[in-house]
């Protein structure tokens, strides 16, 4: 019996984990081929603009309030951070340059990515699974109605268009923020701030992150209406495939910035 | 008309239909019956191509539904009408939008006349001035009713009914009945209705047939289900807790308790 034990746990840990590898590799697929469904009906008529302005409100405004202030006390605690650091070899006046640079490259997108996959991930995965238990995904499909049309596709463009603009506001108060406590808290001076902020800022920054957005955007969408059509089993389903969503999407918005960074370095 | 031949279905190791033959006259109503969880509801999303069939063939007007692309389901699917169990109303959408849903999305009218044209599909279903209302706002009996109006929007010629009396009271599942039969002798709808309340087949079916393992066990007239002298369909329509059905039913049960799973949790329907 002792001697049994252990083995029958590792076997049945090795299985668990090969489960698991083989639901993920299954999902990857199947948000691979709803990505390729995305595709060929977005350019069909009837366009759907009308939802994609209602989802764009949905992920853009009324999630700028939390992405807003994730970024201001991210930019302020990135401030604080490298003032103690480079306080110790005397260069201080390079807090701004890091904090514009850590912002626009990395943080910015980062954050709000990860804002965005709690706050609009889970309202999609909820919202389409519970459309799916209810049978709403049938009917749709009935009354003549692509659902991948009429769900997937305005979701995804919303997130897709909505994201970096949100970035641009990021990167905007995450400055902001670490401008306010270097200059008023820690008693930088405000021209040299500035100064070195702009000094080493270029346009590629920028751009670069706002990119990183888009694709946040777009595989949050895609991860969470996945999880959301794929769910069953009633209210608990429902729960099920929102906390996935959740988890599954801000995992891939963390994977997929380390590949696009070492790409667009 | 519609014919289903031999058409199978399965989920995993799970047979649900089994070959199962059906003709369903135009012009009629027939009425699937049979027990909770055994594929009634697989039957009608078969036939409407929300489920891919592994076998047999489904003849609608004469065309193979099972042979078919999406882009034909498509076109097939405009001569169905479905009324869901629990009526499936977009509840984002207000009652209005819900049964102009269909109208719009195949621009079946100029958005000018649309609401006056819910305005009479809501009538044909005995409601009126509510297409500012949200489904969440109406109770059970209601939401059949505006998914009954929304099915017919579009004018099929093929109704699917899943269950439509369930869950409402006697009253309200009699109006439905009533609804069911008088969209038949207006519109000349053929129908397939699926139920285990009895009550309800007996007064709105042409036609009976009992779901019973995978198949078509027998189909007759009201009266000739009545009078049927197949115990599968005597133990059915007469509501008997004895009988071949639950027979073998605990026979299963038992294997299972021996067997030590705990793991029959039944499919949904």
């Amino acid at each position: 019996m002792a001697e049994t034990t252990p083995r029958n746990g590792f076997s049945r840990a090795a299985e668990r984990l090969g489960e698991r590898v083989y639901v993920m590799v299954q999902d990857l697929g199947a948000i691979f081929t709803l990505f390729l469904q995305f595709l060929s009906w977005v350019a069909r008529p009837p366009s759907e603009i009308r939802n994609i302005i209602k989802q764009m409100e949905e992920v853009g405004v009324r999630s700028l309030p939390v992405v807003l202030v994730t970024a201001t006390f991210t930019g302020m605690v990135l401030a604080l951070q490298s003032y103690s650091g480079f306080q110790r070899f005397q260069a201080t006046s390079f807090v701004g340059s890091v904090v514009a640079l850590s912002i626009t490259r990395e943080l910015g997108p980062v954050f709000a990515g990860l804002m965005v996959s709690g706050r609009v991930g889970a309202a999609m995965a909820a919202e389409l699974g519970t459309m799916k238990v209810t049978e709403q995904i049938d009917a749709l499909i009935t009354l003549a109605t692509n659902p991948v049309k009429y769900l997937v596709v305005p979701r995804v463009v919303a997130a897709t268009l909505v994201l970096p603009v949100l970035v641009v506001f990021a990167d905007l108060v995450g400055i902001l923020g670490g401008y306010f406590v270097s200059v008023y808290l820690l008693g930088s001076n405000p021209y040299v701030y500035v100064a070195k902020t702009y000094q080493y800022l270029e346009f590629k920054d920028i751009y670069t992150g706002l990119i990183k957005a888009s694709v946040f955007g777009m595989l949050i969408a895609l991860i969470s209406c996945h999880h959301g059509f794929v769910a069953a089993g009633g209210a608990e389903g429902v729960g099920r495939a929102t906390t996935r969503a959740v988890v599954a999407s801000s995992m891939m918005v963390l994977i997929s910035d380390y590949f696009m960074t070492s790409f667009m370095f | 008309m519609i014919g289903i031949r031999g058409l199978s279905k399965r989920f995993g190791k799970k047979v649900v239909l089994d070959g199962l033959d059906l003709t369903v006259p135009k012009g009629k109503n027939t009425v699937v019956i049979g027990g909770s969880g055994t594929g009634k509801s697989v039957l009608i999303k078969c036939v409407v191509g929300l489920l891919r069939s592994e076998g047999g063939e489904i003849l609608i007007d004469g065309e193979d539904l099972t042979k078919m692309d999406e882009r034909e389901l498509v076109r097939v699917r405009r001569k169905f009408g479905m009324l869901f169990q629990g009526s499936a109303l977009f509840d984002s959408l207000d009652v209005g939008d819900n049964v102009a849903f269909a109208l719009r999305r195949l621009k079946l009218y100029p958005e000018r006349q649309i609401r006056d044209v819910v305005e009479e599909k809501l009538s044909m279903v005995g409601l009126r001035d509510i297409q500012r209302l949200m489904p969440a706002e109406l109770s059970g009996g209601m939401k059949k009713r505006v998914g009954l109006a929304r099915a017919i929007a579009s004018e099929p010629d093929i109704m699917l009914y899943d269950e439509p009396t369930t869950g409402l009271d006697p009253i309200m599942a009699d109006v439905i009945n009533d609804l069911i039969i008088s969209l038949r002798e207006s519109l000349g709808v053929t129908s397939i209705t699926i139920t285990h309340d009895m009550a309800s087949a007996y007064k709105i079916a042409d036609f009976i047939a009992m779901l019973y393992k995978g198949k078509i066990v027998e189909v007759g007239t009201p009266a000739e289900i009545r009078g049927s002298a197949n115990p599968v369909v005597r133990q059915f329509v007469e509501g008997r807790a004895q009988g071949p059905i639950t027979a073998e039913n605990e026979e299963f049960l038992r294997f299972v308790r021996r067997s030590g799973g705990a793991e029959g949790k039944e499919e949904g329907r």
